[in-house]
């Protein structure tokens, strides 16, 4: 079993993320970084999923500067085998390069699946996985919640979290495959496994290496701090309370 | 045909409430670009469902039928979708941000050759310079994207549209058969475990009633429901609480769960995580219920009641339902 799994670096969920006063972009002082944590969870099952099938292989990629070998690092620590750094200016990426790349390094690898977290916590855009799972002519799990291998490894049953409930998807491999948040509790990287990962081999590639066009389909032109609510009062009883959702909101 | 698509969904011959906000979006697409609009349902035998979408002024109604299609798939209605926009010479493709709108239409813009405006939530500036708003880090900020290829695919976020309404002309309602490569397809559908309910559905409720950790344990969140089917409405969770296994993972309200913006939102022993925020507020009234005066998300309440859960929500709902009479 060969998984070629992603790893992007964002922001920490629990900073606040505020803008620039000039709107360029986020204010980026005092805010930590990390591995998106959807990603987190596809190299858990990653490696749950290599040792069910009773070994092979995980390679984890990310795109984005430099910084972001930390985060091929830290996967490599949690026990994937090698690492892709693809450099490349994150301000200048959009989905669509993003799955290109991750389509030129599935020509490169021939992996059995790909793995992906179900979207980014800095974008939220939810597209690099399907994107890449067309252009590959490959089938797609995406959010999922229990990934269970079948047919001696040859394809995987997938559940997966939706409006309405729980569904169920047979996939033949090579397919793409989204985690959701409750597929698994990733582990912690161990100090033998940090200790190793400095050890393990990491290339960096550009686009131009694997032959990818970086011209822009969607493009972010400008940013705006998000409406704000007027602060509200608090009230002292139940009936207080009821008092205004009747009168003042006309809510009840 | 039309320059704009419409991408309605469907599931056993019921057509979802969220592609009325999508056909909503595509109006004003249309008033902008002073286009026309089409609306295609695929599936099998989802004439009725078409016929159903006739009255909101689209400039027709296809349904794409195929026998790969009796149940979603996305490479499946991707093929159909994608290859019937190709064919109709579309220019724009909308869908909802729903889950299958978040699954199959990537799909279909790299089908296209075309960029995606992921979960919009408004459509600015005129033809030919169109901009569209999007949240991103859980909704602290909204950037402002433009799409550079010919074709633009855009889902866009229910609550930030408005719901199509019937206009009384009626579109032309045309069936065709899908365009679908059965031979290339690689995925079945095994089973959907439905989440049943008699209450209204989270998206759609105009209440929403939702509890998180404050609440203990999974058998105290009978009160958050109690509270909620005395007022008509849905019961949503923190994300805390569907992890714990108390309530159904559809249940969660937030950036990584769904959005919601009924008339009134109750938040019952919830901190308001800026994660849990970006799937709420935009509420019209909201009510947050905690005993911690400093919780975060008193600074989006309209009315907060800093008081212990366990007495106030039992007493706030024997009074509302006696109110009720
Ligand atoms: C990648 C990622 C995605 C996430 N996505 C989501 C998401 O979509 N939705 C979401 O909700 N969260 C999400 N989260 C989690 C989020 O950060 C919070 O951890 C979560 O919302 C907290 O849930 P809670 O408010 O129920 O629990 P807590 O934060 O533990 O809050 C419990 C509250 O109950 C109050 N309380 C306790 N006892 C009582 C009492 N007796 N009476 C009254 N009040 C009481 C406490 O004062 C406290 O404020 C996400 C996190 C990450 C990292």
């Amino acid at each position: 079993m060969k998984i070629l799994v992603t790893a992007k670096r964002v922001t920490d969920p629990y900073s606040k993320i505020v803008l620039k006063p000039d709107r360029s972009g986020i204010q980026t002082d005092n805010v930590e970084f990390k591995m998106n944590p959807f990603c987190e969870i596809a190299v858990e099952e990653a490696l749950r999923l290599v040792d069910a099938a009773g070994g092979g292989e995980i390679i984890v990629v990310a795109v984005g500067d430099e910084e972001a070998t930390k985060e091929v690092r830290t996967a490599l620590a949690m026990g994937a085998d090698r690492g892709y750094l693809i450099e490349a200016d994150e301000s200048k990426l959009d989905s669509d390069i993003v799955a290109r790349l991750l389509v030129a390094l599935v020509a490169k690898e021939s992996p059995d699946l790909v793995m992906l977290g179900k979207q980014a916590i800095d974008g939220d855009n939810n597209q690099v996985a399907q994107l890449t799972a067309e252009y590959l002519g490959w089938p797609q799990a995406t959010f999922a919640y229990k990934v269970e291998l079948t047919d001696g490894g040859k394809g995987a049953k997938v559940q997966r979290e939706v409006d309405g409930g729980v569904e169920t998807v047979q996939v033949s491999l090579p397919a793409v495959v989204t985690t959701d948040l409750r597929l698994n509790e990733p582990r912690y990287a161990s100090l033998p496994g940090i200790m190793k990962a400095k050890k393990k081999p990491l290339e960096t590639l550009t686009p131009a290496d694997l032959g990818v066009d970086t011209a822009l389909k969607v493009e972010t032109v400008g940013f705006e701090p998000p409406p704000s609510r007027a602060a509200g009062v608090k009230v002292k009883t139940v009936d207080e309370l009821i008092e205004k959702l009747a009168t003042e909101a006309k809510a009840i | 045909m039309a320059d704009i698509l419409v991408l309605a969904e469907q599931q056993l011959g019921k057509l979802a409430k969220a592609s009325l906000h999508a056909i909503g979006a595509a109006k004003i697409l249309a008033e902008k670009t002073g286009g026309t609009f089409e609306i295609a349902v695929a599936g099998q035998g989802v004439a009725g469902v078409a016929a159903q979408l006739a009255g909101f002024g689209a400039a027709g109604v296809v349904a794409l039928e195929h026998d790969a299609l009796a149940q979603y798939t996305a490479q499946a209605y991707a093929q159909a979708f994608g290859n019937y926009a190709k064919a109709s010479g579309a220019r724009f493709v909308v869908t909802a941000a729903t889950s299958i709108g978040k699954d199959c239409a990537p799909r279909i813009a790299a089908r296209l050759g075309a960029g995606m405006a992921a979960d919009i939530i408004s459509i600015e500036g005129a033809a030919g310079a169109l901009v569209y708003r999007r949240p991103m880090w859980a909704g602290n900020v909204i950037a402002h994207v433009k799409v550079n290829t010919p074709t633009v695919v855009v889902s866009v976020r229910p609550t930030d549209f408005p719901a199509a309404e019937a206009t009384g002309t009626a579109s032309l309602v045309q069936s065709q058969a899908a365009s679908v490569d059965a031979g290339s397809l690689r995925m079945q559908y095994v089973g959907l475990e439905k989440v049943e309910s008699s209450r209204p559905s989270l998206t759609d409720a105009s209440v929403v009633v939702s509890g998180g950790r404050g609440l203990k344990e999974p058998a105290n969140f009978a009160l958050v429901e109690k509270l909620a089917d005395t007022l008509g409405g849905a019961v949503g969770a923190s994300r805390a609480v569907v992890d714990s296994g108390w309530v159904p993972n559809d249940w969660q309200v937030g950036q990584t769960g769904k959005v919601v913006a009924p008339k009134l939102y109750i938040a019952v022993g919830i901190s308001g995580a800026i994660q849990h925020l970006a799937g709420m507020k935009g509420s019209r009234t909201i009510v947050a219920i905690n005993k911690d005066a400093d919780a975060p998300i008193f600074q989006v309440a309209d009315y907060g009641l800093v008081a212990d859960l366990f007495g106030v929500v039992p007493e706030l709902t024997d009074k509302l339902a006696a109110r009720k009479g």
